[in-house]
């Protein structure tokens, strides 16, 4: 078209984004790539073909990972590690001189990421890049401040991570950067799709001074990922889908491979009539549109106050018709390739697959694109309300109250981030802490930093990226572990020393239950005696706990003051029968310790007391005009297996913070030393704990950590038993991939105050993002 | 009727006459300011425009330039010097390469007094002259005299008249009050077409501006504007954008179209391409013609000039190259 043409149509025309350069640095390494092993780039084979999606031009060829090959770098990463972790501000200098490197080679990073994945290049070099390269200054931070800020905390060792292709060098970053901070070595596989970055990110770390062995990367398909997480490391960190998550989680059981795990999402993007309507529409371009909705935390599920419905349905697809669909080089589109053909083929069958709702789709050019797409009129019980279909596909709903809309919202499996567009701040802090994910945007939509964790509940995985509270996923406390000693139950005859039956009953909802199989146990004394009965609870006794502890939400809504009231009350009362409890305790475990057990018991329910009301969140200062508070919600409900040894202190140990915090606990009593915890009932039901928030269970753990482990109503996990209960309670939590806390068969001093490890994992951080401003 | 209608748009739309004031509608309007800022601070990074289409692009902006002198030193030959550039607002060797050798600016932009001298300076041009009136820049003398200044201009000649609303009207919340003055001045405008100026810098937040916004188009605004160029803060992509969506909601109410002024502040030609692209992406394309956008500028046209000259040549262009107005 001619200037005078032009001059009337007003197009916006091709600007095109130069990619010689990034097309150069591809040929410079001969177009075929190795792995990063030790430091070196080794040998490539012609494995498989990375393609730019957009034309589906071949960029390179990349190698497949051998067994070997994945050995290698983790011994690589092994040998690197000591000497890494030693120094904090050797660590710091590093991750600074990375992040220079990121900053000086910010473009051809951006222009090879849109290459390789087909995102536009608006994105990579105004989001992708940028917030990669703020990942690693943020945490040369925390290397400088690991010795200081976190004396007690180690590194893991060797950490293994595999990454999506959707945000391939901001995912490296995510992993990278907190891994390296805190000492740990990596080996990371970038997905199959998007290599590049990755491979370009081992040269910066080459020219920033990496020691050999830090940074390992090595590529390929799943199975690579399966040899990762099979082989000889400290720690999987996993970003992908729920599905492969799953197997990891399954996989990893009872390995005592820490492991967090970045899942999918149906994330709701909730709007209220006193909305700033234009606001919360241009917002879903950026919660939908954003990298063709292939974001796990994409607010791919609309729901609008049933008021404004057919307004905001109006304007988004108003909307909807100026977003540019094309060549993602160019820096004039909004909507750029779906990562491959087979995921443009899942996106299609899943959109082709529906019947219900209303379509409304614009259009996109030929080749590996999807058209934004709307889906009005769709109720939760539509498949694609439900399933997350990781692409640019919107799916709507109405709603009539804010309650309605929390129901709505938290109908799900996944819990990742929740947007709320209001403009009367009552209702978003109202709305927040209701919602089932890990983050929330108020007025705004997928607001990332390095300051604020990043992470979910439910089955959108565990762990939390970024922030104070992304450290604890590559630390663990210092200490040199030993196994743990059997404990074994007294024996004796069953002569009772008096006549009269003594057999404890479950606690279960606030009441004496007897066990649903109808079967005890004797419980014998060190000197033989036979001291009463206990019941053997089995999986039906458990999920009646469950019901019991979630019917007792309400403590979750109780302040820190009122929980704290209650648990010096609960050591008040077992102060006043501490003799007592000290004799049986003596009777059961034989010597003399006792009294030191009860007296420590009732420290660590002050400790826990003491908490309950100070266990504060934090406003992280991330870049912007607003807060992004980062909330301690409780788990909720908590599974406990609590240990065989220590029966009184152990078992206080652990409820009491978890208590503070607000979950609702059930807890298996320590099976050869029961009757301190049924002698313990009797205390909680003096001492003003509501119903069903503290549900005890006695008998064997052989019968109860299998149906906790899956049951999909309890939300965490905590196992002090034996390795093979460990194992058998993570390989169970896949089913609705709950958080755990297991032991391995490693022993524990509960004599030593562990209360703060307690609060960790009694808590979540939600981290809920308020930009303000009038 | 002279010629300079062209411009208006009368000629091809129906002109704005107004609704009855709907206080329901004023107090239910929102606007998030961050969220407003977000939009408008990454729109530059998510439009580009280049080569030959950012040369058309800029001669599009020039057709919208209110080529404006408002200065207390302001003499006939000042205006008439305007006028002349107002005419031939780029070089003609360089409007010939790029075939639009009828360009001209959108209107010229004077005080009262003035409104002869430019109508005389641009007579036979079809370029209209925009007088602003009613005690500008603060708008605070009486609405007797105020009212009386535009008959007075627009017996001059003046085909566009540019008010200033009573900020005090906004910032106490008596919307009626600005409701009944803007009506009483688009009165006493007749056939001339007005802009109202909502001096946005002045009104504290951008809900107030959305709000100022909504009723002066139900007063019969045939323009919003954003500032009279004496504020503090002036022409901003935020205020922009609360105000063409005030447009764009106006226009879902009741069809008809009214026009946005942004002024003061632009002096780029690259903001002037962001707001091209603000005001195709959030009002369409239709929005992108004079009789529905103007820029309130002076400076802005000396920088366009060089990109132009540079488009053309592939050389970095200097200012002296191109007479000046």
């Amino acid at each position: 078209m001619t200037v005078k043409e032009i001059f009337e149509t007003m197009d916006y025309g091709p600007a095109p984004e130069d990619a010689s350069e990034a097309l150069a640095w591809i040929v410079d390494q001969g177009a075929a790539f190795g792995h990063f092993i030790n430091g070196q780039f080794t040998e490539g084979r012609a494995d498989f073909e990375t393609k730019n999606p957009a034309n589906g031009n071949v960029l390179a060829t990349v190698t497949q990972a051998t067994e070997a090959e994945v050995t290698a770098a983790v011994k690589a990463a092994r040998a690197a590690q000591p000497k890494w972790a030693k120094d904090g501000h050797a660590r710091a200098k590093v991750l600074y001189a990375i992040a220079r490197l990121l900053q000086k080679h910010s473009r051809l990073f951006a222009v090879l990421e849109t290459l390789d994945n087909g995102k536009p290049i608006r994105e990579t070099r105004d989001i992708d890049v940028p917030l990669a390269l703020r990942h690693f200054y943020y945490h040369a931070g925390m290397a400088q401040l690991m010795e200081s800020e976190l004396p007690d905390a180690a590194p893991l060792g060797v950490c293994g991570q595999i990454i999506p292709w959707n945000f391939p060098l901001l995912m490296l970053a995510w992993k990278i950067a907190p891994a390296l901070a805190m000492g740990n070595t990596v080996v990371l596989k970038p997905a199959e799709y998007t290599p590049l970055t990755a491979l370009l990110f081992a040269q910066i770390c080459q020219e920033a001074g990496v020691p050999k062995g830090v940074v390992n990367i090595v590529t390929g398909d799943g199975a690579v990922g399966e040899m990762i997480v099979g082989s000889d490391v400290d720690k999987i960190a996993f970003t992908g889908s729920t599905s492969v998550g799953r197997m990891i989680r399954e996989a990893t059981a009872g390995s005592g491979k820490a492991l967090t795990l970045e899942l999918g999402g149906k994330s709701p993007y909730i709007i209220f009539d006193d909305a700033d309507i234009d606001s919360a529409v241009e917002g879903l371009v950026d919660a939908i549109w954003f990298n063709q909705g292939q974001v796990c935390c994409a607010g791919s599920r609309l729901l609008v106050h049933e008021a404004m419905a057919e307004d905001v349905y109006a304007r988004l697809k108003t909307r909807m018709q100026n977003l540019r669909v094309g060549d993602p080089l160019d820096k004039c589109i909004d909507v750029g390739a779906i990562v491959d053909p087979a995921q443009l083929a899942a996106i299609k069958a899943m959109v082709d697959a529906n019947t219900d709702g209303d379509l409304f789709q614009t259009t996109a050019p030929d080749g590996c694109f999807f058209p934004p797409t709307l889906i009005t009129g769709l109720h939760p019980a539509d498949t694609l309300m439900q399933e997350e279909i990781f692409g640019p596909v919107l799916v709507a709903t109405t709603f009539r109250t804010p309650s309605e809309a929390v129901q709505i919202a938290n109908n799900t499996r996944y819990g990742l981030a929740a947007s709320v567009w209001t403009e009367n701040i009552n209702l978003a802090l109202d709305m927040a802490p209701q919602l089932a994910s890990g983050i929330v945007w108020v007025n705004g939509t997928n607001m990332m930093d390095a300051a604020a964790g990043f992470g979910g509940v439910r089955e959108s995985g565990f762990g939390r990226e970024g922030g104070w509270e992304g450290l604890s996923g590559y630390t663990k406390p210092r200490s040199t572990p030993k196994a743990l000693k059997p404990t074994v139950a007294m024996k004796g005859d069953s002569t009772p020393t008096d006549a009269i039956d003594r057999t404890a009953k479950l606690y279960i909802g606030g009441k004496q239950t007897r066990p649903d199989g109808g079967y005890s146990t004797p419980v014998f004394a060190k000197n033989g005696d036979l001291l009463g009965h206990v019941s053997l609870a089995n999986r039906k006794d458990l999920r009646n706990a469950v019901e019991a502890a979630n019917a007792a939400k309400g403590w979750s809504k109780t302040t820190g003051h009122l929980r704290a009231q209650i648990l010096y009350y609960l050591a008040e009362n077992l102060a006043a029968r501490a003799p007592e409890f000290a004799a049986r305790l003596d009777a059961m475990q034989g010597g003399k310790s006792g009294k030191a057990e009860v007296e420590a018991s009732l420290k660590r329910l002050f400790t826990a007391a003491a908490w309950a009301d100070k266990y504060d969140g934090q406003v992280h200062n991330v870049p912007m005009r607003g807060v992004a508070m980062a909330m301690k919600e409780p788990i909720g409900t908590i599974g406990i297996l609590a240990p065989d040894e220590a029966p009184l202190l152990s078992l206080i140990s652990l409820i009491a913070p978890a208590l503070a915090m607000g979950n609702r606990v059930i807890a298996l009593a320590s099976s050869p030393f029961p009757l301190a915890t049924t002698d313990l009932i009797q205390v909680l039901e003096t001492s003003d704990i509501p119903a069903g928030t503290v549900n005890l269970l006695t008998g064997h753990a052989a019968d109860i950590a299998k149906p906790m482990g899956g049951h999909m109503d309890i939300d965490a996990v905590w196992s002090f038993r034996d390795a093979a209960t460990a194992t058998t309670v993570e390989r169970a939590s896949a089913s609705n991939l709950k958080r755990t806390w297991v032991n391995n068969g490693m022993a524990t001093d509960w004599t030593q105050d562990l209360t703060k490890q307690v609060l960790l994992h009694a808590t979540e951080v939600k981290n809920i993002w308020v930009p303000y401003g009038e | 009727m002279n010629t300079t209608l062209t411009h208006l748009p009368s000629v091809t739309l129906p002109r704005n006459d107004g609704m009855p004031l709907d206080l329901d509608w004023v107090a239910s309007v929102q606007a998030n300011t961050s969220a407003i800022e977000r939009r408008a601070k990454t729109l530059p990074g998510r439009r580009s425009v280049k080569k030959d289409y950012q040369a058309a692009w800029l001669c599009k902006a020039v057709s919208c330039i209110d080529l404006t002198t408002l200065s207390g030193d302001d003499t006939a030959m000042r205006v008439r010097r305007l006028c002349a550039k107002a005419k031939q607002p780029v070089r003609a060797d360089l409007l010939d390469q790029l075939d639009l050798p009828e360009l001209t600016t959108g209107a010229v932009c004077v005080y009262h007094d003035m409104v002869a001298t430019a109508v005389d300076g641009l007579d036979g041009t079809g370029i209209p002259v925009a007088a602003v009136s009613t005690g500008f820049p603060a708008g605070l003398s009486p609405l007797h005299l105020r009212l009386e200044e535009i008959r007075e201009s627009v017996k001059a000649g003046a085909t566009e008249i540019d008010i200033v609303i009573s900020r005090r009207h906004a910032l106490s919340g008596n919307w009626q009050a600005l409701y009944d003055e803007t009506r009483a001045m688009r009165d006493a405008c007749g056939p001339a077409h007005m802009k109202a100026i909502l001096a946005t810098g002045e009104l504290g937040t951008l809900r107030n501006v959305a709000r100022a916004s909504l009723v002066c188009m139900m007063a019969g605004s045939d323009f919003i504007k954003t500032s009279t160029g004496k504020e503090p803060v002036n022409a901003t992509l935020p205020v922009t954008l609360t105000m063409i969506r005030a447009i764009r909601a106006y226009h879902a109410r009741t069809g008809l179209m009214v026009g946005y002024k942004p002024a003061g502040g632009i002096s780029k030609a690259k903001d002037a391409l962001v707001y091209l692209s603000m005001i195709k992406d959030e009002l369409g394309d239709r929005w992108l013609q004079p009789d529905l956008f103007r820029f309130g500028a002076s400076s802005l046209l000396g920088d366009i000039e060089r990109q132009l000259e540079h488009h053309l040549t592939g050389h970095y262009s200097a200012q002296y190259r191109h007479p000046i107005g």
